[in-house]
């Protein structure tokens, strides 16, 4: 619960304006809260005279949180290969398990994954342990779960990290629930404090207006999903050594609900959006369906992949995988380019937090050219053809 | 075919934001909304109702002032709403949330299918879908994009992938979490509407799910806010001037150490 305390508040009213539910108002010279309250502690955090503070009743403490200890990531296996995500969570699991001085292990289920293990272990990883069965070849939430539960269970891990893709965001909040532990989605910052090993979790918060720092005081392992290309893998050394160990995995385990009846794979879209460090993005500003063939040039160009706004999506230029923004993927490339796109926040919040964004628009006063690190204003038709000319003989 | 809805009322996420000055979430203009997820979570259950026959109950964990969507709900094609309010369940995180809504589902009944938007925009964690099936027990799905087939035995359905789809075949009772690609929400009706204003909306408290007061709110949850601030502003910005040629000269010249 909120407590107030009418002593020391001076009802200035910026709790008022710092609670984005109004669930807090000042009247009769003292804050009021409401039943709108969600506890999100904006007001205690802006109270200038500490009048403000959350009462919780009892919370729930496990009792062996020091049995914990080390970093997991979780793998992921698809179609004959591991996802790139899984060797950036290696290198970011790596920095933390050497800040704070444990061993980092990886989970890998799949099919027939034993070939990747020197891999996993030249991208950091001192522990493999590899889930093998001819089931586990297609992706199913329930035995998927079922695995991951197990061997947190028995390593008893202090820090799980998964990747925020569609594979991690379907099976990870299941086993979160099941060993009742912490989950913080799609991180984009993660530092562990050395000496409790408390993982300081970071990640934005509607739609990427504001920022949110959280903690799992209480519970362990704490758990946090990592979106695509946020973490930097590290250097693979084919010199490291680690162990590998099978999981055994009994009947129980690989037994499944799930009929996978087909798994089809977009073969004209294989790229995904948000692995590529190159986004040439196209907007209503195309005017139709064949502007996409000179962003798809723009974009080969370097060496990238093509985005849309949802204004293109929904006019039926582009299929929907490629939409970036509140409704459609948030991605995080080195170069984003929106061209004909003009900047509205929900196609902001998917794209600000590229490297660099470059905005090619006629409208000088399009919001895109607020978020924009370079801004072009002209006809992309003109200045699209331009830039890749520039770009081919800078080439030569 | 009982069809259980999850539906959340959010700000309207355009609209947040903090100020930079003063570092509090300026909500001038905030508005109220439905998630736009669960919009089409909802269209699926009265087309698979349609379909099928059965019933479409629409359940919101939130303030009082969550009616509005209940109704809304209805007004759209439900046939009824129930509201679980209650000040114990305030500063629940995905955990605690997950579970007084599987309390909630398990307190009204039989049912057969759950369904969920893929995530909320609020928050956009999509992890109280995947949790609540969890606690239910059920077989699930994320981010279903097409219902191919539904008897009162299964269901198939197409789920997103990051490469493309799979297509799935789970046994009822089960859970999935549905993408806007997957219908077009129908506009609500003149008589919806009226049914709507009508609709009597049950209410249930924490002891009327049996919520255990441990499990529920922020005691339930084991993830903890502990700091909110703006996300980092963008560096020094250029906007070039000129000719279309000068201007992708300037620009390739900046892009150049990038390359």
């Amino acid at each position: 619960m909120l407590i107030i305390d009418s002593d020391k508040c001076t009802a200035c009213g910026i709790c008022e304006t710092s609670c984005a539910f109004g669930a807090i108002t000042v009247s009769d010279n003292c804050a009021v809260v409401n039943e709108s309250c969600t506890l999100c502690g904006a007001c205690v955090e802006n109270c200038p005279v500490e009048a403000l503070h959350i009462e919780s009743a009892g919370k729930k403490i496990q009792s062996d949180i020091n049995a914990y200890s080390g970093i997991m990531v979780f793998a992921e296996y698809r179609h004959g290969n591991v996802a790139p995500v899984s060797y950036e969570l290696l290198g970011i699991g790596r920095k933390l398990a050497d800040k704070r001085g444990v061993k980092l292990s990886v989970i890998l289920p799949g099919g027939n994954v034993a070939p990747f293990a020197d891999s996993l272990i030249a991208a950091g990883a001192d522990t493999v342990l590899l889930a093998e069965d001819p089931i586990l070849e297609q992706f199913r939430e329930d035995v998927y779960a079922a695995i991951l539960v197990q061997v947190i269970r028995d390593q008893k891990p202090e820090v799980v990290l998964a990747g925020a893709t569609a594979i991690g965001r379907s099976v990870i909040p299941y086993v979160a629930h099941a060993i009742d532990a912490g989950l913080t989605a799609d991180c984009t910052k993660l530092e562990i404090r050395e000496e409790d090993g408390m993982l300081l979790q970071t990640r934005p918060a509607f739609g990427g207006n504001i920022m949110a720092t959280i903690e799992c005081p209480h519970s362990r392992p704490q758990m946090a999903t990592v979106r695509p290309k946020v973490m930097a893998p590290a250097e693979p050394d084919p010199s490291r050594k680690g162990e590998i160990f099978q999981v055994h995995l009994s009947e129980q385990v690989v037994q499944t609900k799930i009929e996978v009846l087909d798994s089809v794979i977009d073969n004209e879209d294989q790229t995904n959006i948000q692995e590529v460090e190159a986004l040439v993005a196209g907007g209503r500003g195309l005017e139709s369906e064949k502007g996409f063939s000179l962003i798809r040039e723009l974009a080969n160009e370097l060496g990238g992949a093509v985005a849309a706004s949802r204004a293109a999506v929904d006019s039926g230029w582009i299929p929907y995988p490629h939409q970036v923004g509140q409704t459609g993927k948030t991605v995080s490339p080195k170069l984003y380019i929106a061209c004909g796109i003009s900047g509205a926040v929900q196609h902001a919040v998917g794209m600000q937090s590229a490297e660099i964004v470059v905005a090619i628009n006629r409208d000088g006063k399009a919001p895109i050219f607020d978020i924009a690190t370079y801004g072009v204003v002209g006809d992309l038709y003109e200045v699209i053809p331009q830039l890749i000319k520039r770009l081919q003989e800078i080439k030569k | 075919m009982n069809i259980i809805v999850c539906i959340k009322q959010v700000p309207d996420a355009k609209d947040v934001r903090l100020d930079p000055i003063t570092n509090t979430l300026a909500r001038e203009g905030v508005e109220s909304i439905m998630n736009p997820y669960d919009r089409h979570a909802l269209e699926e259950a009265v087309a698979i109702k349609e379909q099928q026959g059965g019933r479409v109950t629409v359940i919101t964990m939130g303030p009082p002032q969550a009616e509005t969507v209940l109704r809304e709900a209805i007004a759209c094609g439900a046939d009824e709403g129930v509201l679980v309010s209650d000040r114990a369940f305030a500063g629940a995180d995905t955990w605690a949330t997950s579970y007084t809504l599987a309390q909630t589902v398990q307190t009204l009944g039989d049912f057969d299918l759950v369904l969920c938007g893929k995530q909320a925009i609020d928050g956009d964690t999509a992890q109280v879908g995947p949790g609540l099936a969890c606690r239910l027990n059920i077989p699930y799905a994320t981010c279903v994009q097409k219902t191919r087939k539904v008897s009162d035995k299964v269901i198939e359905v197409e789920r997103m992938m990051d490469d493309g789809f799979d297509v799935l075949r789970l046994p009822l009772p089960a859970l999935m979490t549905v993408v806007k690609d997957i219908n077009e929400p129908r506009v609500a009706s003149l008589k919806g509407k009226m049914k709507a204003k009508k609709a009597e909306i049950r209410k249930f408290s924490a002891s009327d799910i049996g919520a255990e007061i441990q499990n529920i709110g922020l005691a339930g949850s084991p993830t903890q806010v502990v700091k909110v601030f703006s996300p980092e502003a963008r560096g020094d910005r250029k906007i070039f001037s000129g000719s279309v040629e000068e201007q992708v000269d300037q620009l390739v010249e900046c892009l150049r150490a990038h390359l």
